[in-house]
């Protein structure tokens, strides 16, 4: 909503300082976004005579004219078409400096010489003076404008417009009569309602009016206007103040109605009256008929569409948009004027259905006063037969269901409990009064109000109050702490926060991104293909259109974007939601929490001291061991191979944990990496949250004092037997005193024969109460090659 | 000259010239050991008239310890100079670069998340998580706006399916924790949020945080205290905070906050559009109806709700000039907050 101070000064009988509005306004809850002036900055044009305007011997568009300033006569040389002896128009005088929207310097009116005549200043366009975004002519003065006075005084040009950006609950405030009441409040002024007298008919023409959608629309004026002049052309004032509030000026009678639109907040239509047929009939649409709108959009409504139809069908998107075929054209000699309050449920929404918003839905949606549209129909007739003349016939009202009227009740002692500051009831009778609500009754404590019809957001007590902190100023309200008592928290010991688990991977050199959770469909079926994503049903963009089921494509996508930024070297991770849905009838959408990893190119950055091997699967495995970590005291921890689409056939294992799989990590799949133009080899891992934080509290054992025993175990195996397996064999195998059992090492080589790989293991013991002998730990280790003998074939090596 | 004389000078001379321990060792042995030259001529003194023999007997004693002290002096010398060796031998350039895995860092987002959380977790809130993908009644619905409210407008909601959306903000974690537990409450829910809107100062995802208390005796002074708290504690600034008027559907009163342009410190610049208050979040006292709607007694308790973007923040805090850049993911952006 745009207004101007000048325009608040008329109706409130008093200037402003364009500072202390803004503040006001803004702080009263009505933000002011913007203020500007209303044309640019210029001096010394004044209104000036056109006395004479012959044509230019040397030039075909220009003129030589002469104009008088109210003291002395110029000749000027001017092209505009419309220059005319006896036209009054804004003249720059020599020495006058016109400024512009641009941050350029101001242009300086000179003695000038065009095509060899002397030219003594400038007669100006609209577009010149900042006006008019584009003029093909002389602005033209009113013929009694007083010659020689300053244009800026004679157009009240010294004026700002302020642009409000108004919350959906004040619909009321998108009018000037709802900002003077506003600002009436904020100032202590009295506000002062439109006057205007009912305006008598003169021929006794009607159309008829039915509403068959009573509960949409609680009220329908129509009257007719007959023989205007649409020839005619809306006054300098009103044209400037449809300017100075951001709409053009079309026509006379779409004038009006805008007029009307911005100083009561009252839509109105105007229809050609030879356009219509039968009579107007306010109903839903029944799905099959289709409008031509007056922007050229054909449009279908749909059953929930409230419209304004005649006897040959739909004339309006009732409250949005009027049709082309019904619409006032420059043949139109009758008009039916339309003056309807529509309930805002059967607005909402609609308009964005079709694509439009209009002035008129947007006030419509947010609610316009039921007690408005005579007032209003008085007052577009009064300013039409001013303009373009005419007959006007008396005013058909037809209602719907009335808007049922509000009381809202306060209990004093509410109001410092909300806001911590009490109120006496004069203060918020004051308040409220000033702001049309009617005091009904006043017991002790309650105090019971009638609710103006224009202000469809105060409903309960807590509006009210909050209206009383709004006019009082927020800033004026007391400043505390809420108290509570000192309880202490509960902390679960064996609850591990995320936040530990990502400052470990931080520490392990990952770097945390953040991805959007939705991915392109192609990339996510590359990495996980089941199951099905979910969709957006309104992507912002095809590539970002379903709901990721992984982490690892956003991890890729963001590997790519830092490897064509020249990184060769990428350590990240994120953790967030995945959303999965379920398979079958229900669809119901599982979102679990995540943590992922991506590694890639050297190990660590390049150092002096050595080259640096590239990471491998067992750098990342290393780093979700040390994940693991957490809670290895409370669950088994194992790897087993695994397979994922995204990974490397032979290089990919799933972490179990007691049993259960709660992720994967592995090698890249070698056709992803080709399909993603990514050079080196990619190691990526990802878990699910939930079981990493469930770990447990310490538990002590005593610590033995007796000495370590350890033996190293060497053996020939085949190459596909797991040395996992191997250590679980030992472990078992080695006795309740085995203290650890670890892989020393493992490789291949010709002299073990084909197929064949060294596996060596070092086993330790100790016994929490004595020393173990040779022959125990003997004993131990005979029985361990055995097992691994029978188990894995295994040959022990010397 | 004397062969005690003899021996001993032979002997210090080649102390002095052993090169390391174990020649020294190896002097001990030949002079002072057991078959020792030294110790041989003490074996030979039977031979000497017996009033010779205390004499000669002391002459090489005192050979002896002579031969001894020059040995363990030179064993201190010989480990010193070894010392010293390996410490000439061992030096380091320390200006090489140490050896170790790179830096990395939580993402701006985390990072200012983790820090509203802590301010909030000092005071007794509790952090609390839901769905992102959100049902139409706990995103809109139980927060007092129904289907044709225009406030719907303002949400450029993602869907997923009729009645299933991108939740818009994270205000419905505040109904979550309400329907499943019992007043009061004090808790802060920081998530991701969608709207369809993607230019220059908007992204289709982003952060926010939003504060809930509900207590027997909250009123909105609490809150302007609370708000105006954190923000200079998140800041360390003594920012001006302002509140003015706004609407939210979900709260009566509700306010705007404001604070002092961190970047001008008031004076008006670029970011604060010369106004020198930037607008920072939104909040107010919850409205009796979604209190209701989550099942607790309206009369009995109120409270208030705030919401901030998490974005913003980390923008003005960190002095970051494109909302875009927090999710390139740019490891040379990403970096500078490690």
């Amino acid at each position: 909503m745009r207004f101007t101070k000048q325009w608040m000064t008329e109706w409130l009988g008093q200037p402003f300082d364009t500072e202390t509005l803004v503040r006001q306004l803004t702080m009263a809850g009505l933000e002011v976004d913007e203020v500007g002036n209303v044309a640019f900055d210029f001096s010394d044009v004044v209104v000036a005579e056109v006395l004479d305007a012959v044509q230019h011997p040397d030039a075909d568009k220009l003129r030589v004219c002469q104009v008088n300033d109210g003291e002395s006569q110029f000749q000027v040389v001017c092209g505009a078409p419309n220059v005319r002896p006896g036209l009054k128009v804004p003249f720059a005088r020599i020495g006058a400096e016109l400024g512009n929207d641009k941050d350029e310097k101001p242009f300086r009116i000179k003695k000038a010489k065009l095509r060899g005549v002397e030219s003594f200043g400038m007669l100006c366009s609209a577009e010149e003076l900042g006006l008019a975004e584009s003029s093909d002519g002389l602005l033209e003065l009113a013929a009694d404008a007083p010659v020689g006075q300053n244009v800026r005084q004679y157009l009240e040009l010294d004026d700002q417009y302020l642009e409000l950006d108004l919350t959906p609950n004040r619909g009321d405030c998108l009018s000037m009569r709802g900002l003077a009441r506003e600002v009436s409040v904020l100032n202590s002024l009295t506000y002062q309602d439109v006057e205007q007298s009912a305006v008598v008919n003169s021929v006794a023409d009607t159309f008829p009016i039915q509403i068959d959608a009573p509960e949409s629309c609680h009220r329908y004026l129509g009257r007719v206007i007959k023989g205007i002049n649409i020839k005619a052309e809306s006054p300098l004032w009103m044209q400037e103040k449809l300017r100075r509030c951001g709409l053009r000026s079309i026509d006379p009678v779409v004038d009006v109605t805008n007029f009307v639109l911005l100083e009561l907040g009252q839509p109105m239509h105007a229809f050609d009256l030879d356009e219509l047929h039968g009579g107007i009939n306010v109903r839903h649409a029944n799905g099959k008929e289709s409008l031509t709108l007056l922007d050229g959009k054909v449009v279908t409504p749909e059953s929930d569409t409230l419209l304004i139809t005649d006897a040959e069908g739909p004339l309006a998107l009732a409250g949005i948009m009027g049709g082309e075929s019904s619409a006032v054209s420059q043949g139109t000699q009758d008009v039916f004027l339309e003056c309807a309050c529509f309930n805002p449920l059967a607005i909402a929404g609609k308009a964005r259905k079709y694509g439009l918003h209009t002035d008129s839905s947007h006030r419509y949606e947010r609610g316009v006063d039921p007690e408005l549209q005579t007032l209003a129909m008085e007052r577009a007739t009064a300013l039409l037969l001013e303009i373009v003349g005419g007959e006007p016939g008396p005013v058909i009202e037809v209602s719907g269901d009335e808007v049922p009227t509000r009381t809202v009740s306060l209990k004093t002692g509410n109001v410092e409990r909300l806001l911590g500051k009490a109120f006496n009831a004069d203060e918020i009778i004051q308040v409220l009064t000033g702001l049309g609500v009617k005091l009904l009754d006043h017991t002790q404590d309650q105090l019971s109000f009638a609710i103006p019809s224009y202000r469809y957001d105060l409903s309960i007590e807590a509006d009210l109050i909050e209206e009383l902190a709004r006019i009082y100023g927020y800033e004026n309200m007391p400043v505390c702490r809420p108290t509570a008592p000192m309880r202490l928290q509960p902390q679960p010991e064996g609850q591990l926060p995320l936040q530990r688990i990502r400052s470990r991977l931080v520490d392990l050199g990952y770097q945390q991104v953040i991805t959007y959770s939705f991915v392109s469909p192609e990339l996510q079926k590359s990495v996980q293909p089941q199951p099905e994503p979910v969709a957006l049903q309104n992507p912002i963009s095809s590539d970002m259109s379903v709901m990721r089921t992984s982490l690892l494509p956003g991890l890729l996508s963001t590997l790519q974007y830092n490897v064509n930024r020249q990184q060769n070297r990428v350590r990240i991770f994120e953790n967030g939601q995945v959303f999965l849905k379920e398979s079958g009838a229900s669809g119901e959408i599982r979102q679990p929490d995540r943590l992922a990893g991506l590694v890639y190119g050297p190990r660590t950055d390049k150092h002096w001291s050595a080259p640096v091997a590239k990471a491998d699967f067992f750098d990342v495995k290393g780093d979700v061991e040390s994940l693991l970590d957490f809670i290895s005291d409370r669950a088994e921890v194992t790897f087993i191979k695994g397979e994922h689409p995204a990974m490397h056939a032979g290089q990919c294992a799933n972490v179990m944990l007691d049993g259960e799989c709660i992720g994967q990590l592995g090698k890249l799949n070698p056709r992803l990496q080709r399909e993603l133009d990514i050079a080196d080899a990619v190691y990526i891992f990802e878990l699910t949250i939930g079981p990493l934080l469930a770990t447990s509290i310490p538990s002590f054992r005593p610590i033995s004092r007796f000495p370590e025993s350890s033996r190293d175990l060497a053996c020939v195996v085949d190459r596909s037997v797991e040395v996992g397996n191997m250590v679980k064999t030992l472990t078992e195998l080695a006795g309740d005193d085995v203290t650890d059992v670890r892989v020393l090492d493992v490789f291949e080589s010709d002299k073990l024969g084909q197929g064949k790989k060294s596996v060596a293991l070092g086993l330790t013991w100790q016994h929490p109460s004595r020393t173990l002998g040779d022959d125990e730990i003997n004993a131990i280790i005979n029985r361990c090659v055995k097992g691994l003998e029978e188990s894995f074939n295994a040959e022990l090596r010397n | 000259m004397s062969e005690v004389q003899n021996l001993t000078e032979t002997a210090l001379k080649e102390i002095a010239e052993a090169a390391d321990e174990r020649a020294l060792d190896q002097l001990r042995v030949d002079y002072l050991g057991k078959k020792g030259q030294l110790t041989g001529l003490l074996k030979s003194l039977g031979k000497l008239p017996p009033e010779e023999r205390p004499v000669a007997g002391e002459k090489i004693n005192l050979a002896k310890k002579e031969v001894q002290q020059a040995i363990d002096q030179q064993r201190e010398q010989l480990i010193e100079k070894a010392l010293a060796d390996q410490l000439a031998a061992e030096t380091v350039d320390v200006s090489l670069p140490g050896r170790r895995q790179s830096t990395a860092g939580l993402h701006p987002v985390t990072r200012t998340i983790d820090r509203i959380q802590r301010l909030f977790e000092s005071a007794g809130y509790e952090v609390a998580e839901g769905p992102e993908i959100e049902d139409d009644y706990h995103n809109f619905e139980a927060l007092n706006i129904p289907g044709h409210h225009p406030a719907r407008a303002m949400h450029d909601t993602f869907y997923v399916q009729p009645g299933t959306v991108l939740r818009t903000h994270t205000s419905p974690v505040q109904i979550r924790t309400m329907e499943n537990s019992k007043p009061p409450f004090r808790m802060i829910c920081p998530g991701r949020v969608y709207r369809c809107d993607s230019d220059l100062t908007h992204t289709p995802m982003f952060h926010q945080i939003e504060g809930l208390l509900i207590d027997e005796n909250v009123s909105f002074a609490d809150l302007k205290g609370t708000l105006e708290d954190f923000l200079r504690t998140f800041f360390e600034a003594d920012l001006a905070v302002r509140f003015r008027p706004s609407y939210f559907p979900f709260t009566e009163p509700s306010a705007e906050v404001d604070m002092s342009c961190v970047m001008c410190e008031g004076k008006g610049c670029r970011v604060c559009k010369q106004t020198g208050w930037i607008e920072i979040l939104g909040c107010g006292m919850v409205h009796p109806n979604v209190l209701e709607a989550a099942g607790v007694d309206s009369d009995k308790y109120r409270g208030f709700a705030f919401g901030l973007g998490v974005e913003r923040m980390a923008m003005l805090r960190y002095g970051v000039n494109d909302l875009r850049l927090f999710f390139e993911n740019d490891l040379k952006f990403l970096k500078q907050f490690n």
